[in-house]
């Protein structure tokens, strides 16, 4: 089992590998980690870039740091698909004019005040 | 209320992830099957080469079928071909409401010329052959490298390939303008091929490049080459558009594209070159080269001399004479008279080879003789390097030296690693290393190289530390959407400026857009079609999947794990492509992660069209090997009729399932001619054969 979550995720890293030498660019990790079908949030992100040791300067990463790190994301099964009606009502929190939508600065103004 | 928005930001962002991942899939799909068809070519030079070498004829007439094959490409010299290929004698009608040159031409010419073409007029065959006579005395006079100065038209625009897509070229002259005293351009090859204005496009550069010489500058790519059009499209479309006058049309672009320039330097700082370079690369020698003589580039492997040797020797041990079954006299042995009258026994492979190369030999001197050649340079055939051309009286390099360059400059890739190696995947050129790049530049004192050759989803792409620019040209060149064309400007300082744009007016507004939904159903219109492309490479390939899926069920349960699955897909397709990333896509119905791989090897066959009545591996070949085999239709058929008789149908099979080790009685011919309705006098057109074998369309 544990080989073949290494070989998805080392195709998954390859896509994004552009110079075919094993390294991507740190801000596309993220989009990697959530391609492989996870639903890690930002500050998830960061810590799990933290575990990996990115290369400076250029900040790459290497599937050889990146892989078990990952490996073991996926084997203990962390950031789990959000379930729909948990989505919804996350949606219905913030649409306090009850208009079925939410726009593009509701959700900036929401992130940005913590 | 944050966590709320938290969640949501982080549903999105995993939603735009998956998004990406998808598009870039389906980018490197449409890739890899690109290139792994460039890989026919070498396919189709073991063909030739097996048919050279090994291949025994089982009859006179089987023998002259194939030495015809060899000798296709006949090369007319200069004053041969003004008189074949005159146009004087060519009336234009009054009923012709097309546009009408004389020469010399005049912007006025240029203007009419492009209204045409944008209401889908065509320019008669009389006007066409003419331009091609003017344009070719023109570019005889240029140099093998053009050199442009920005102090005299302050900016250089430089586009990429353009395969046939006028719409881009209109684009370019809509957004940059059109070329003029004050507005340079080089265009870097590969206009013509896969696109279906290649003519166009051709017509409208030739026609600029007479009224602005000085201006406007033309670099060869690897696709104007008459081989590689009777596989990629430029000969179709011409043998469509101008029925009457098409072969005479062919005839005069085959000559000019060996007359257009190889390279074109801007202030002696920058080198724009189709391909690339390798490590091996000298301007000086390109220089002085004679570039008309490298009519096509496509070459089958030299044999080596030491291995002819013992073989010989092991012949001569035999006792040979005799007969053959069509009762030809055995010639005498390894005589080296060339007496044609005499076909050698064709029992023995090696005597037939040295004829055929004998009389392709001869067939050269009896042009020779015929035309009364003073010079002593030697025809240059399609498939020249299997005869013996004598050395010419030139400067130290030889044939092959100066080939190599060629090849090189038209057909070579950048690779991120140091180093220079052969390039596998295309069948030509090398992959050339930053090394090589920055040892080029050093020698040369350049600064850096404009290329061409690849599409970038960008439309453009640095690499080498930005020392390489590869700019395309061409917008939707695998499917509507899949990446934007560009242009690069240049201006005395040389510092690049981009412009990108895309031909399609809804796909350039969609990827400007936000909406979400119209993204995802660009992607998923992009991404349908690089699947279907992968299926019916997949189908092509079914039996070595069985076998490949069977090693991996020892206990005959007929199914296999999904992980085994990816691993037995890459060993047959060697795409290099991420299939357990793909499989979502490619596989449907899985039983406790287990797939049934028969029946899912059933549903890839049952989309293609009904031809139930042919066997499946002999279809499957034909899947595998259709460009191959259109390839060698084209160069069979003579006179681009896009008919065959049905005996050279017969006979090609025949040689064809020798070669690919198939079994093919003449039922199973029968079979094959059945599955299209041909009654064209007993004339095969192959076209419609080819068609009939094309997987359907998913249905939605």
């Amino acid at each position: 089992l544990v080989a073949e979550i290494e070989k998805k995720i080392t195709e998954a890293f390859e896509v994004f590998d552009r110079e075919a030498n094993k390294t991507v660019d740190v801000r596309e990790i993220g989009c990697i980690v959530r391609s492989l079908g996870c639903f890690p949030n930002e500050a998830e992100v960061q810590e799990l870039l933290a575990k990996i040791e990115v290369e400076e300067p250029g900040g790459f990463v290497h599937l050889e740091k990146f892989l078990p790190v990952m490996t073991e994301v996926l084997l203990d099964r962390r950031f789990r698909p959000i379930p729909e009606d948990v989505i919804l009502h996350a949606f219905e929190a913030l649409d306090e004019n009850k208009c079925g939508y939410i726009t593009q600065e509701d959700l900036v103004k929401h992130l940005t005040e913590e | 209320a944050f966590k709320a928005a938290v969640l949501i930001q982080q549903w999105y962002r995993r939603h735009v992830a998956r998004l990406e991942m998808r598009r870039r899939c389906t980018w490197r799909i449409f890739q890899s099957i690109e290139y792994s068809c460039e890989q026919d070519q070498i396919k189709l030079h073991n063909f030739f080469s097996y048919l050279m070498d090994q291949f025994t004829p089982s009859s006179s007439k089987e023998r002259d079928f194939i030495s015809r094959m060899f000798i296709s490409g006949e090369s007319y010299k200069e004053a041969e071909l003004e008189k074949y290929c005159d146009y004087e004698s060519i009336e234009v009608p009054d009923s012709y409401t097309g546009p009408h040159l004389s020469f010399p031409l005049l912007p006025d010419h240029a203007t009419a010329l492009l209204e045409a073409f944008q209401q889908k007029q065509q320019l008669h065959a009389r006007y066409v052959l003419n331009l091609l006579h003017e344009t070719r005395k023109h570019l005889k006079q240029l140099p093998n490298i053009s050199h442009v100065s920005t102090c005299y038209s302050e900016e250089v625009t430089v586009c990429g390939d353009l395969h046939g897509q006028l719409d881009d070229l209109f684009l370019i002259f809509y957004k940059n303008g059109l070329p003029s005293p004050s507005k340079s351009y080089v265009f870097n090859g590969d206009f013509v091929d896969r696109g279906k204005q290649s003519l166009e496009i051709l017509v409208i550069l030739f026609t600029f490049l007479l009224i602005y010489p000085k201006e406007v500058h033309l670099n060869r790519g690897n696709h104007e080459d008459h081989m590689v059009n009777l596989r990629y499209g430029f000969t179709k479309e011409v043998m469509q558009k101008y029925k009457v006058h098409g072969k005479k049309i062919l005839r005069m672009f085959q000559n000019v594209f060996c007359w257009l320039p190889l390279a074109t330097l801007i202030d002696q700082k920058v080198l724009i070159i189709h391909g690339g370079i390798s490590d091996s690369t000298d301007l000086d020698m390109l220089e002085k080269i004679q570039r008309d003589k490298f009519i096509s580039v496509l070459r089958l492997k030299k044999r080596k001399e030491s291995s002819r040797k013992p073989q010989i020797q092991a012949i001569n041990g035999e006792s040979e004479s005799g007969t053959d079954a069509a009762g030809n006299e055995a010639a005498p042995k390894l005589s080296l008279q060339p007496q044609s009258a005499q076909a050698p026994s064709t029992a023995n492979r090696l005597e037939f080879s040295r004829w055929l190369r004998q009389t392709v030999q001869e067939q050269i001197d009896t042009c020779r003789r015929l035309v009364d050649i003073s010079e002593s340079e030697p025809e240059e055939l399609t498939y020249s390097s299997m005869v013996s051309l004598k050395d010419v009286d030139e400067p130290c390099w030889t044939r092959q030296e100066e080939w190599k360059q060629v090849l090189d400059i038209l057909w070579s890739d950048p690779m991120p690693q140091e180093g220079c190696r052969e390039n596998k995947v295309r069948g030509g050129g090398c992959y050339f290393g930053p090394d090589v790049t920055e040892k080029f530049l050093d020698k040369y004192s350049l600064q850096f190289l404009i290329r061409s050759h690849e599409c970038k989803q960008e439309g453009y792409e640095f690499c080498h530390n930005r020392k390489v620019l590869t700019i395309f040209s061409a917008s939707n060149y695998y499917e509507i959407g899949s990446n934007r064309g560009a242009y690069v400007k240049l201006g005395p300082d040389l510092i690049p400026h981009f412009v990108q744009y895309q031909a399609n007016k809804t796909a350039h507004m969609l990827t400007m857009t936000q909406r979400q939904g119209f993204l995802v159903a660009l992607i998923s219109r992009v991404e349908e079609s690089a699947f279907r492309a992968l299926r019916e490479k997949l189908f092509a390939h079914t039996s070595a999947l069985i076998s490949a899926f069977r090693s991996y069920d020892g206990d005959n349960t007929g199914k296999i794990t999904l992980s085994n699955w990816a691993t037995a897909v890459e060993s047959v397709l060697r795409l290099g492509l991420p299939w357990r990333m793909l499989r979502p896509q490619l596989v449907h119905s899985t039983e406790d992660g287990m797939l049934e791989y028969k029946s899912w090897l059933d549903d890839l066959a049952m989309e293609q069209r009904s031809q139930e009545h042919i066997q499946s591996s002999l279809l499957e070949v034909i899947y595998r090997n259709r460009s191959n085999l259109e390839t060698i239709f084209r160069i069979i058929d003579r006179d681009h009729s896009g008919l065959i008789s049905f005996e050279e149908f017969q006979q090609t099979w025949k040689l064809f399932s020798s070669h690919m080790n198939i079994e093919l009685t003449d039922d199973g011919i029968n079979d094959l001619v059945r599955s299209i309705d041909f009654n064209k006098d007993g004339n095969i057109d192959f076209n419609e054969f080819l068609e009939a074998f094309r997987l359907i369309k998913q249905r939605p």
